[in-house]
């Protein structure tokens, strides 16, 4: 047994699990409402906590009295975040909290904080670069061959300016936690201990993070977070309030904390994706190749300055190009991962710029996007030609697309747009403990989460597999930072993180039940397979033990661990990084009233070895109604005059409801040759293109670019009233 | 906390700012709310009435077919009563102002938003939630069974307003449920799998038990 065990998945035709939909194994107890977020938590003796905030975009804290707080009634703990002089760039930005026995009484005691605020002038608008004077930080110029020229020598050439709003992850579950913090006898801290039930996509980097923070050794902290209600990137450290929570909890002599940010709050400063606008001039050939490309970026990503991405997206060899970025610095809540960062911007102002250049060269989009892959990574240009003749098959658009403009006869006009997605994905380090007992019982132990994505189903389904028994006969524990560490949910690194490391575990394991049993079954270790809970000799299926017979042989439980680095190099086969897509949507506008609707989304989406299709097809799903809500509807609306974020609120702040999404159309290229990658994360790349595909659609129907998402009515009448002008 | 020895008779705050108080002056200073038919029932009690709060008062709520007992002040939400008093954490606090249908009860067999309604006031109506549900109802059972979740904070709320709309459309089309499940917010993106959901909860509840 000296050699390196075969780690890698079997092949197609013998998968029994993988490859298999059962339903996601924590189903029953959400549906029912059975399943304890950490909001749900109520610990004996729990207090509620409430933070008052900044209501200006940028002030200066002159002074905080909070003395008629603290005598209010039940309260028991008021922390101050933002000390006398403590600029604060943002509406919405954290001051103090105070901790009390009721919520109601909580929220009269933060009334009762007095501030004194110095007004300090803001800029809270981005879609204007000459507006942002002293706000702009020029990023550089790069430059790639010879732009001037291949301008010059140009036969099209288009020229458009694209926006892309700030829109808020706006998770449904707040950002806060539930958390105790005991103090011990140390003035240290050494003895103190604290137990937190947060909503992380981290719950194994927690610990360590908070207690750097407040001065407890990681290992008197206790996480635990069985649900969590959202992240898309935006929960991945304690934060300011799991800080601040844990002080409220000290403070009351150890009393729970729960402090959850309000709605209002939420929108304001728990996280967003960033802004983008570009000025984008494309050239090329009359047969639609393009050949220059000059872009000049600007957004904001908060009042840390950040540059859009750059620019053309997934295209990248394109011979001849000039691109300038500038970041400008805003009093607004600052942005956070947004599922696909950088990658959403960047393919709606590419995918833009090219349908505007097709339309210009008078070519069919399809066949512009396909000639111009070329420039795609070398390794990837088959695969989007054969996505995009895949994803128009199902989109019917040869039947089915029109040149701009010629939509239909009546008010309401069809239309018809492309997107095209890239990621990478690979897995994140992990580890994770496989136990098989004497008595037959399993247990797989791992520090991760699941955030929806179906990743305890996934990480069972691993196990069963390797074992040859059925999902009720693993047991999953996760969520919980006694168990071996895993990495954050973040990146769609957790399917190839967990599975690499659940696989080897549980493979480690099986080898040595089978070096336990195999004298008893007169064969070597490696002549055994574990098959329908039964140990066998391959060949000889009637030389066999079952599962628990096989097991009862064990003088010992084994317990195997499986760990996997992170490094694409060392997956051993089993995950890789670097999806690709590409989606349609079909859209019909009404051009009276500007309102766009859904008529069908087709995604193609390149994903490997796909464990579970039905929790595969539900990530694609929930991927484009999401980038479907973005694309026309949400927005966080800010007015310069007043400084304010005018719709922190769900009311105002709109999310796509069931009604708002049309049909959706998944299809998951699984080719051997996407197989044989192994198991590539699914939760961002099909997100990335939903913007782009949406807006040239839109493009398309009604014959005149809506320069800026979310289309909503007032934008689309606008452009429309432009084209007529 | 003297009020909550005595929650019959609560103790006035010193500002002397009461919910008669408040109508009362409405009822004087304001043209536009005075006369607008706004708080009809309060504006016609409001001589003599008795006054509840601002300290907290003893309730009852049948929830579930059972009478529950808490005390808490008369501006509490009906959502916040459960989940803050009562441990009743099936209905969520997403939105708080009566859009998303996370905080989706039944009273009176129709769907509320319980974060927009008042403890106080939803006293001697039946307030049925997604605990009072067998984990296995049909409702909640096609919800799995179409993967009509995710990260699952929104799902109870869901079910509990496909419940309500069950009742009232037992034959419904998919483009049925997209009218009658409007009222509810999901952020992962399920609605797929909900419409479908629903329209499979339906065939279930057919000749049976409504769950």
């Amino acid at each position: 047994m000296a050699n390196t065990p075969d780690y890698s998945w079997p092949p197609e035709d013998k998968r029994k699990v993988i490859g298999t939909s059962p339903q996601r194994l924590d189903g029953p107890q959400k549906s029912s409402g059975r399943a304890k977020y950490s909001s749900d938590m109520n610990p004996k003796g729990m207090l509620f906590g409430l933070y008052l905030t900044s209501p200006y975009a940028y002030a200066r804290l002159k002074s905080i009295d909070t003395g008629e707080a603290e005598r209010s009634p039940g309260v028991r703990a008021v922390h101050v975040a933002a000390k006398a002089g403590t600029e604060m760039p943002w509406q919405g930005f954290e001051i103090a909290a105070v901790a009390a026995d009721t919520e109601e009484q909580a929220r009269d005691a933060v009334r009762k904080i007095k501030v004194e605020y110095e007004v300090l002038p803001h800029l809270v608008k981005d879609d204007d670069l000459a507006k942002a004077g002293t706000r702009a930080r020029q990023g550089g110029e790069t430059v790639t061959g010879d732009p001037d020229q291949a301008m010059k020598d140009a036969e099209v050439v288009s020229e458009g300016q694209y926006g892309f709003a700030v829109v808020t992850h706006c998770c449904l579950e707040p950002h806060g936690q539930v958390v105790q913090w005991v103090p011990g006898n140390d003035p240290s801290g050494a003895n103190d201990h604290v137990t937190v039930w947060p909503s992380t996509q981290n719950v194994s980097g927690y610990a360590g993070s908070l207690g750097t923070n407040i001065k407890v050794p990681a290992t008197n902290i206790k996480v635990r977070m069985d649900y969590i209600g959202g992240g898309f990137g935006s929960k991945f450290t304690p934060d300011a309030w799991g800080v601040v929570g844990a002080n409220l909890s000290k403070q009351a002599g150890g009393r729970p904390v729960k402090l959850y940010l309000e709605r209002s709050t939420e929108l304001m400063i728990a996280g967003n994706r960033p802004s983008a606008y570009g000025k984008i001039t494309v050239a090329g050939k009359k047969d639609g190749t393009i050949t220059a490309w000059t872009y000049q970026g600007w957004g904001s990503g908060g009042f840390t300055p950040v540059p859009p991405p750059d620019q053309p997206y997934i295209f990248t060899r394109v011979p001849n190009s000039r691109r300038n970025r500038t970041g400008i610095a805003l009093n607004g809540g600052s942005q956070r991962a947004w599922r696909a960062p950088g990658n959403q911007a960047a393919s709606f102002l590419t995918c833009c710029a090219i349908e505007d250049f097709a339309h210009k060269a008078g070519k069919d989009p399809l066949e512009v996007f396909k000639l111009n892959a070329q420039y795609a990574p070398e390794a990837r240009v088959d695969t989007y030609r054969f996505q995009l003749d895949k994803a128009a098959e199902l989109a019917e658009w040869k039947t089915l697309w029109h040149p701009r403009g010629e939509g239909g006869g009546g008010t309401v006009k069809r239309g018809m747009g492309i997107g095209v997605a890239a990621w990478n994905g690979l897995g994140h380090a992990s580890q994770c403990r496989a136990v098989i007992n004497t008595d037959g019982s399993v247990s797989i132990e791992i520090d991760s989460q699941d955030l929806g994505t179906g990743t305890k189903t996934i990480i069972t389904q691993v196990a069963a597999e390797t074992f040859g028994l059925a999902l009720n006969q693993v047991k999953l524990v996760i969520g919980n930072n006694d168990l071996p560490p895993d990495g954050g949910s973040g990146g769609s690194t957790t399917v190839g993180g967990v599975s690499t490391s659940t696989r080897k575990a549980t493979v480690n394991a099986l080898d040595k039940l089978f070096a336990a049993v195999a004298p008893d079954l007169g064969a070597t270790p490696d002549q055994l397979e574990a098959v329908d809970a039964h140990i066998r000799v391959k060949g000889s299926p009637n030389k066999s033990l079952t599962w628990v017979a096989a097991c009862r042989k064990l003088t010992s439980s084994i317990s195997e661990m499986g760990t996997y680095n992170g490094r694409q190099q060392d997956t051993a086969g089993l995950a890789t990084g670097g999806a690709a897509g590409a989606q349609i949507a079909d859209v019909s506008v009404d051009t009276e009233t500007g309102i766009v609707k859904m008529n069908r989304y087709v995604a193609v989406q390149d994903c490997g070895m796909v464990i579970n299709p039905r929790l595969a097809e539900s990530q694609v799903y929930g991927a484009v109604i999401m980038g479907i809500s973005t694309a026309l509807f949400e927005e966080r609306i800010m007015d310069q005059e007043t400084g304010k974020y005018l719709n922190p609120d769900m009311e105002f702040y709109k999310l796509a409801g069931i009604a708002d999404i049309g049909n959706i159309v998944v299809h998951m290229d699984i080719r051997p040759e996407n197989d044989k990658r192994g198991v590539i994360g699914l939760g961002e790349p099909p997100a990335v293109p939903i913007c782009a595909a949406v807006s040239n659609a839109v493009a398309n129907a009604i014959g005149v670019r809506v320069p800026q998402i979310p289309l909503t009515p007032d934008r689309v009448l606008a452009a429309l009233e432009r084209r007529n002008a | 906390m003297s009020s909550k020895k005595d929650p019959e008779l609560p103790v006035q705050p010193k500002s002397g700012f009461s919910r008669r108080g408040f109508i009362r002056g409405v009822g004087i200073g304001s043209g536009v709310l005075g006369t607008t038919g706004l708080l009809p029932k309060e504006a016609a009690a409001a001589p003599g009435a008795a006054v509840v709060g601002p300290g907290p008062v003893a309730m009852t709520l049948t929830i579930n077919g059972k009478p529950v007992n808490l005390t808490a002040e008369p501006r509490v939400t009906l959502l916040d009563a459960m989940r803050n008093y009562l441990d009743l954490t099936g209905a969520k606090r997403v939105c708080d102002r009566g859009t998303c249908g996370a905080c989706t009860v039944l009273i009176n067999g129709k769907s509320v938003y319980s974060c927009t309604t008042l403890a106080i006031d939803a006293q001697g109506k039946k307030i049925e939630t997604i605990e009072g549900l067998p984990v296995n109802n049909p409702v909640s059972a096609a919800f799995v069974n179409h993967d009509g979740q995710q990260c699952g904070y929104c799902t109870p709320g869901f079910v509990m307003a496909a419940h309500g709309f069950l009742r009232e459309h037992p034959n419904p089309t998919e483009a049925d449920v997209e009218h009658g499940l409007c009222g509810n917010l999901c952020r992962c993106g399920t609605y797929m799998g909900v419409r479908k959901a629903v329209v499979e909860a339906a065939k279930g509840m057919k000749g049976g038990s409504n769950g």
